[in-house]
């Protein structure tokens, strides 16, 4: 693995290979802030809210830098102006969605984001996946998942896997961003009204 | 559908999980839906959690977690057939088969659908049934066209 060097804030990193801005970020004790980013977990790229500004060759883009590899000479801006501005608006999308989330109330203080901005559509979930996925990577059950796309997007537990490996799991609850509830509560609602189609979930 | 139908068509695809959602089309192809027994069996057969699955059953438009008739109306409601008189064929169709967009019947002979265009303005008003195109429909035509499916 080779060592890859390049700046960040005006900083000069070392990183190896195959390394995310984000991590190296962290290696060297500078903070971006993430939402869907989870050490055990598979980089996920869903709440966009660690976007950086990365300079290649005199060219700026804004990338996600918890996916994106680092790469030798580049300057990363983990707070320029545009990235602040950018940062803002992307909260204020998500407190769209969970308006009383703390984290994002943190996030919205400091970049001085206004939940109001856009119209409320309170499903509570931002989709950042850590719950799915920690189900899925870490505690390997699979109980619960996405269904549909776009707007209609939502998480839904398995009732037969859930009644099964949930209640004495729940390791997903604390790890949501927006609500230690929400999960809580899909879970209820999957286990008392199973799908028609389902078989009856037996009692434990 | 029966489980062999099913591992069947999962062993024509050599039980692959890269083939997963092929073996979603052919049984919804077949089957005019996908039940939740036959979501598990593929699960189980090709070691895929079910999570997934349902993720990508609810993704596509094409697969259905409900039962569909025999017969899937599809209406064009894009522009061109619009102002060719869609509207009327619509009500034309759902007058015969008594459903509306997204529905269908309870002797699961037709499932109705609306689309935004299928391609061929040309030819519009245009409803697809079973994937074949009739163009140029009015409300009689359609209605004559609908007694040919049993
Ligand atoms: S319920 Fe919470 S943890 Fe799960 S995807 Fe939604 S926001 Fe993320
Ligand atoms: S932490 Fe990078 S997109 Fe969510
Ligand atoms: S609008 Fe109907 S085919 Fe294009």
């Amino acid at each position: 693995m080779s060592e890859i060097q390049f700046e960040i804030d005006g900083k000069e990193v070392k990183a190896t290979e195959g390394m995310t801005i984000l991590e190296a970020a962290q290696n060297v004790g500078i903070f971006i802030p993430t939402l869907c980013h989870h050490e055990k977990l598979e980089p996920f790229g869903g709440c966009r809210v660690c976007i950086v500004e990365v300079e290649v060759n005199g060219w700026t883009k804004l990338v996600v830098s918890c996916v994106y590899p680092v790469e030798e000479n580049i300057i990363v801006r983990t707070r320029s102006e545009k990235v602040d501005r950018i940062r803002k608006t992307i909260i204020e999308l998500l407190m769209a969605h969970a308006p009383d989330s703390p984290q994002l109330q943190d996030l919205a203080q400091e970049y001085g984001a206004d939940k109001d901005r856009f119209e409320k559509d309170a499903s509570f979930c931002i989709h950042c996946g850590l719950c799915v996925r920690y189900c899925a990577e870490v505690v390997k059950k699979n109980a619960i998942g996405f269904v549909d796309r776009g707007i209609n997007k939502e998480i839904s537990f398995i009732p037969e896997i859930a009644a099964k490996e949930c209640n004495d799991c729940k390791e997903c609850f604390p790890l949501c961003p927006t609500s230690y509830l929400q999960a809580a509560f899909v879970l209820t609602e999957a286990l008392a009204f199973p799908p028609p189609s389902s078989e009856p979930v037996s009692e434990e | 559908m029966d489980n062999d139908r099913i591992d069947q068509i999962i062993d024509k695809h050599q039980g692959e999980a890269s083939s997963l959602i092929q073996i979603l089309l052919d049984i919804q192809s077949e089957n005019h839906w996908l039940p939740k027994e036959a979501l598990e069996r593929i699960g189980e057969k090709v070691q895929v959690p079910l999570t997934r699955i349902q993720h990508i059953a609810t993704f596509y438009k094409a697969f259905s977690l409900v039962p569909k008739g025999r017969h899937e109306i599809h209406i064009c409601v894009g522009t061109a057939c619009h102002v060719r008189g869609a509207t009327r064929i619509l009500d034309t169709v759902e007058e015969a088969t008594g459903i509306n967009p997204g529905e269908t019947d309870l002797d699961l002979k037709f499932s109705l659908e609306t689309v935004n265009c299928l391609g061929c303005c040309a030819l519009g008003p245009v409803v697809e049934i079973n994937g074949k195109v009739h163009g140029k429909m009015s409300p009689g035509a359609t209605a004559e066209v609908l007694k040919n499916y049993e």
